[in-house]
């Protein structure tokens, strides 16, 4: 047995927004209880349960609710679950979920992510959304990786993806003008989607002159804190006669890393572990990029979405610069739309879950206003940077 | 500038497994552990080699001198006392460019730093820490 013999069954979302200030454990039933009757289950069928990262007090708002509150809110009678920070990536989850149904572990696992990082940072800016730093010590010392980072003043991703950025930089060529694409792609399509958070044009030149964050990255190219919370139900392949919404089908997954599992240790920092979960995935399948419909690859910064494209195949490692440059390309009538719902960085900050379920609305043909013309029947979700990657290939079939 | 003076830094937790690494400064010295069998610098530090699984391993000082890999000119003032516009990079060592830190580059203006950039070592002391930070260096 393989991920084949998984479906994503069911897709559900919450409210999603700017400090809704409402309980993460709310959002996440919201959303949890919507992917149920997409399926067309109730939750006594329910007998699997995963998420990422689990139950986990800090950074504040970057877990909503692990499998213990979930599971008890809903008195779920569960044959499986996992939660965890120690995934390839935010996807890790769905895709672990996939190995219990192909082990025949459970039948439907639910498979959810709730942030709530714009409540969480309040009024305090983005200074109180990262992996640490906030006031003055007070015997505070930082250990594990944080010891590395956080003395010198990195404390965010933003820091360490932004130092692989300008490592491609240097090595490609690579420009902010081209970078900019990412944001300006994602801001276009999110006028489309009425849950998008950011929603009024941007222009190249609102990009180049907006305040730097970390070189080469502006505000445009860091995500959106957002509240909200993801769920699917991932069953087995066959049931699938039972659901009431055509399913989509896992034709493969990717959560491969080869190199150091470090943020700055990694061999090349200019693919990230991207690199490695991107080629597992295409050696599990016959189809190749060509045949993709629709990509919807993570960008909690700009950079990581130009580092899956190249990852995946869909141009030449080191060529994402000239690929997405003029954006032609990547626009929802391009040759491979991307983050069509406005990504992370216009539609707000799901972590990764965001772009598998847009994946799924756009190969259910339930776009609406967004939807990608020409009945997409391939697409790929890819979520994680740095030493995190996981991607799935999704058909309509 | 006495010590009462100098910006707020955020500290590592001092251990016996990195002990030698945060204060090697008072030295003037930046230490490794390295394998004593086959001559890997292993960092972070680990309890064995990843090259010939050899558990001989112990602290050698390196020369100090190293390379810009990468680099970003951070402009958000994340933490108070760490005031922007300032550079954080991932130098690699001369003696084996796979081992890397991340640092402060200082010295000279952010806009000065460049990937390849030769640079040395420079110790900030804090409390019972020395911050191993890098200025730049002749080729």
């Amino acid at each position: 047995m393989s991920e084949r013999a998984a479906v994503i069954s069911g897709i559900g979302q919450s409210d999603v927004g700017r400090r809704l200030y409402r309980h993460p454990l709310d959002l996440t039933v919201d959303a949890a209880l919507a992917a149920i009757e997409d399926a067309g289950l109730t939750r006594e069928d329910i007998d699997g349960l995963a998420t990422y990262p689990g139950n986990m007090d800090t950074p504040p708002g970057f877990s909503g609710a692990g499998v213990v509150e979930l599971q008890d809110a809903l008195r779920l009678n569960l044959d499986w679950y996992n939660g965890g920070l120690e995934n390839p990536g935010q996807l890790g989850s769905v895709i672990t979920a996939c190995a219990a149904i192909a082990s025949g572990y459970a039948n439907h696992v639910l498979c959810f992510r709730t942030v709530w990082e714009a409540s969480a940072q309040g009024d305090k800016g983005r200074a109180s959304v990262t992996m640490g730093g906030g006031g003055r010590g007070g015997g505070f010392r930082a250990g594990g990786f944080m010891q590395w980072s956080l003395p010198f003043g990195a404390p965010s991703a933003a820091n360490w993806i932004g130092m692989c950025a300008q490592r491609h930089f240097h090595e490609y060529g690579t420009t902010r003008q081209q970078l900019a694409q990412i944001a300006l792609n994602a801001r276009k399509n999110a006028a489309l989607n009425p849950k998008a958070i950011y929603r009024e044009p941007m222009t190249m030149d609102d990009y180049l002159n907006v305040r730097m964050i970390t070189t080469p990255f502006c505000l445009y190219d860091c995500d959106v804190p957002a509240d909200g919370s993801t769920a699917f139900v991932v069953s087995r392949a066959d049931a699938a006669a039972d659901f009431p919404q055509p399913p989509v089908h896992v034709e493969a997954i990717g959560c491969a890393i080869h190199g150091r599992p470090s943020w700055d240790q990694w061999d090349d920092m200019t693919t990230m572990a991207l690199r490695d979960a991107a080629a597992m995935m295409w050696q599990r399948t016959d189809l190749t990029p060509a045949d993709v419909d629709v990509a919807e690859l993570y960008d909690g910064f700009s950079f990581i979405t130009m580092a899956w494209l190249e990852a995946l195949g869909f141009c030449k490692k080191g060529e994402g610069g000239p690929f997405i440059e003029g954006g032609q390309r990547i626009a929802r009538d391009g040759e491979i739309p991307v983050n069509t719902h406005g990504g992370q960085l216009s539609a707000g900050r799901l972590h990764g879950y965001g772009f598998l379920h847009e994946a799924c609305v756009q190969l259910r043909g339930e776009g609406g206003d967004r939807q990608v013309p020409g009945n997409p029947e391939v697409g790929v979700a890819a979520a994680g940077g740095g030493p995190l990657g996981g991607c799935l290939l999704l058909t309509r079939r | 500038m006495s010590d009462t003076d100098k910006p707020f830094r955020l500290l590592p937790r001092v251990d016996d497994t990195n002990e030698f690494f945060w204060t090697g400064g008072k030295d003037g010295e930046l230490r490794f552990l390295r394998c004593q069998t086959c001559g890997y610098y292993v960092h972070p530090p680990s309890p064995i080699c990843p090259i010939d699984l050899s558990k001989d391993l112990a602290p050698e000082a390196v020369s100090g001198r190293a390379t810009v890999h990468t680099f970003t000119v951070n402009h958000q003032p994340w933490i108070p006392g760490y005031d922007p516009p300032y550079v954080i990079a991932i130098i690699e060592i001369e003696e084996q460019p796979d081992v890397r830190l991340m640092t402060n580059i200082v010295g000279c203006a952010p806009d000065d730093v460049y990937v390849g950039m030769p640079v040395e070592v420079s110790f900030d002391h804090h409390d019972d820490v020395w911050l191993p930070l890098f200025r730049p260096r002749s080729a």
